[in-house]
Parts: structure tokens; C-alpha cells; sequence
């Protein structure tokens, strides 16, 4: 291919002043091999149109800021080669803001929503006993460690909540992200506050709204398996449903 | 400025717009079946209890060529729902050995051996 091989962003605009819904604007975009979706539309708002409006920061898949859908698929867009959706540098790509949030503005979306539900989980390490200091730091075993690891990894970049139809019938539903989060600090062992998070997870809009598309695990970009640790929750709270009803006085929270 | 954000919906054919989302809704397709297949089951198992005549009209009906159809049906689904839920279950039952977690492979694999073991026992057990 030659230097000046063009191909055609395609990015679903919204302006909330003047549409009232989202609509296809195309650009002609030079294509670079070591570009990224991402770089495409940085040189947009530098030489075409400086009102696109998107979320970066990193541009290296950890701030979790440029989640989109690219091609239909809730993707980092600086994890997106262009080499990989363009056949010899042309052809077409198509952007659009996250599925299933609101969307603020172009490819902005708004996430108040899922801000709550991450608090609503405690992500936090809980104590119910607090240790004097003289007793020293809290130790843990390189397998403790290792049963959490991976839903650790969450950047709360929301691919997951776009690529979940539960999420996108039900609103309400707490989500992949943070029902992995909440798993993630159940499970690690210098923490005591499970009891308190099943307020939220093993309810309606908790686990039990999950229907295991597993579509979240398929596109994390960190491998941090929620649909898995949603699963686990659900084995855990029947357990605690059956054990209520077999022993008298007990009640799981 | 005042905000005035897009709220979209999803529409009823999310599920058609991906084979991801179709596989999924196919494997909870096939829940209909294994259900039915109980029910027919629990119908059966309610006939005998009534006596010969009771249980020889059912299998009467059991015979009927609409009958074997839905069963011919009912046990493809029910593998493909067995297969798939077995491929999930390394991720809904993560178990650790040591430090380590145990590969997916023999977590499948255990639960095959099983389903073998439980298909033999129920042969011997009709055929002696």
C-alpha cells in the first residue's frame, strides 16, 4: 500500500443541542500501521473537526477511559489496531459511544450510574475486628493472593456493561464490573465485610439478575473472568438460601 | 448549558445482532426441552403409580410418532445443553490445588466421566 492510503472513520455523533439522536458522520482518515482506532480519532479532532468529543487518557490499556464500540463491539479503542479491521489500509470502521449507558455527548457516555453501583458494593477492605498495630501488618499466602487476582484487575473501563443485554434490559441490574469487585474483596482473606455486601449482591438486581451470556468475560481487556465470579456468588447465596430454611434461627444476610 | 443526554434502549432483537448473543439464547432455547422432557418424566412416573392400564396408555402415547420426534429433539438439546454447561463450569467452580488453580481440562473432563459412569448404571440397572 502506498503512504497516502485513506480509509473511512465512521463515528456515531451525537450533540445534545442539536440532535435529538445519535447520527453517521464519516471522515477520511489517513491510515497508519502502528496506529490504534484511538490515533484516528485524536487526528480527527486535530485537523477535522475539534468538537469530537471522547474520553482518553492513558493510551496504553490501563486508565480504562477509551472504551467504545468499535465495529459493534465494546473495545479499547487504544487496543484497536487499525491493521486489524483494515484489509491494505482501506475500508471502513465504525465508532460509537458505549452500548446501554446514556450518552453525554458523541462518545462521551455517562456513568453516574455505574459509580453508585460500585460504591452500593463496598469495594473497599471491611473490618469488623480491628488489629493493634503491634500485632503487625495482615499477612496472606501467595494462594490467597492467587484465588483473587484476576478480578483485582478491573479498570472500570465498562466494556463489560455494554456487552451485557441483562444490563441493557435492566437498568437496575448492580453489573459484571462491580459484582466481580465485590467477589474480589469477599474472597480475600484480610477482609469481613461479605455479610454487609449481600445486601447488594445476592439481590434482585445483584447476582441473581445474571443470566450467564458471559458476554463480560469475552470482552475484558484485563481477564477478569465477572461472569465467573457472578456464578461463584450465585452458588454461594443458594448455599446460604438452603442452610436459612434447614436450620432454625439462621438468616444469611 | 443544560444536559440533555441520549437514552437509548435495547431493542427486542439485541440478540439477533451477534452469533455470541445467538449461541446464548439457543442454549436457553434448549432449557424448554430438558424441562419438557421432565415434566413428560414426572407424567410417567404419576402413570405407573396408577397401575397397568394407567402406565400402558402412556406409553401408548409415548409411542406415537410426534412423541418420538420431541424425544429425538429433546435428547439432542439436552447434550448440547450438557456440553455447553460442562465447558462453563471451570469458570463457575474455579478449584485451587496448592497455589495453583487446576486447568480447565480436567475440571471437563472429571464431569464426562461422570455423566459416563451415571449412563452405565443406569444401562446395567434397565438391561439386568
Amino acid at each position: 500500500m502506498s503512504d497516502d492510503t485513506t480509509f473511512t472513520l465512521e463515528v456515531l455523533r451525537y450533540n445534545p443541542e442539536s440532535d435529538d439522536v445519535p447520527r453517521a458522520e464519516k471522515f477520511t482518515v489517513p491510515y497508519q500501521e502502528d496506529w490504534v482506532v484511538l490515533d484516528a480519532l485524536n487526528w480527527v479532532k486535530d485537523n477535522v473537526d475539534g468538537s469530537l468529543t471522547y474520553r482518553w487518557s492513558c493510551h496504553m490499556a490501563v486508565c480504562g477511559s477509551c472504551g467504545m464500540m468499535i465495529n459493534n463491539e465494546p473495545t479499547l479503542s487504544c487496543k484497536a489496531f487499525l491493521r486489524d479491521y483494515l484489509k491494505d489500509g482501506t475500508g471502513t470502521i465504525t465508532v460509537g459511544a458505549l452500548k446501554n449507558f446514556p450518552i453525554e455527548k458523541d462518545l462521551v457516555i455517562v456513568m453516574d450510574s455505574f459509580m453508585e453501583k460500585l460504591e452500593a458494593v463496598k469495594p473497599w477492605i471491611i473490618r469488623s475486628t480491628e488489629k493493634p498495630l503491634d500485632e503487625g501488618t495482615f499477612t496472606q499466602l501467595p494462594k490467597q493472593l492467587k484465588r483473587f487476582k484476576r478480578h483485582t484487575m478491573c479498570i472500570n473501563c465498562l466494556l463489560c456493561y455494554a456487552a451485557c443485554p441483562q444490563v441493557g434490559l435492566n437498568p437496575g441490574f448492580i453489573g459484571p464490573a462491580a459484582l466481580a469487585l465485590a467477589h474480589r474483596y469477599n474472597l480475600d482473606t484480610r477482609d469481613q465485610g461479605k455479610d454487609l455486601r449481600k445486601d447488594v449482591t445476592a439481590s434482585e438486581d445483584g447476582v441473581w439478575e445474571c443470566t450467564f451470556v458471559s458476554a463480560c468475560s469475552e470482552v475484558c481487556p484485563k481477564d477478569v473472568e465477572p461472569a465467573g465470579a457472578i456464578q461463584e456468588q450465585k452458588i454461594e447465596s443458594s448455599i446460604d438460601w438452603a442452610l436459612d430454611h434447614l436450620i432454625p434461627g439462621r438468616k444469611a444476610r | 448549558m443544560s444536559r440533555k443526554p441520549y437514552e437509548p434502549t435495547l431493542p427486542n432483537t439485541w440478540w439477533l445482532e451477534k452469533p455470541f448473543y445467538i449461541r446464548y439464547m439457543l442454549r436457553e432455547f434448549t432449557s424448554f426441552f430438558v424441562g419438557a422432557y421432565v415434566a413428560i418424566l414426572i407424567v410417567g412416573l404419576w402413570q405407573l403409580s396408577q397401575g397397568p392400564d394407567a402406565w400402558g396408555s402412556f406409553l401408548g402415547v409415548l409411542s406415537h410418532p410426534a412423541s418420538v420426534v420431541f424425544h429425538v429433539l429433546a435428547f439432542v438439546f439436552a447434550t448440547f445443553h450438557t456440553v455447553t454447561w460442562f465447558a462453563l463450569t471451570p469458570r463457575t467452580t474455579p478449584i485451587m490445588r496448592g497455589d495453583h488453580f487446576v486447568p480447565p481440562g480436567p475440571i471437563i473432563g472429571a464431569q464426562y466421566a461422570v455423566w459416563a459412569v451415571a449412563s452405565i448404571v443406569v444401562l446395567v440397572a434397565v438391561l439386568w
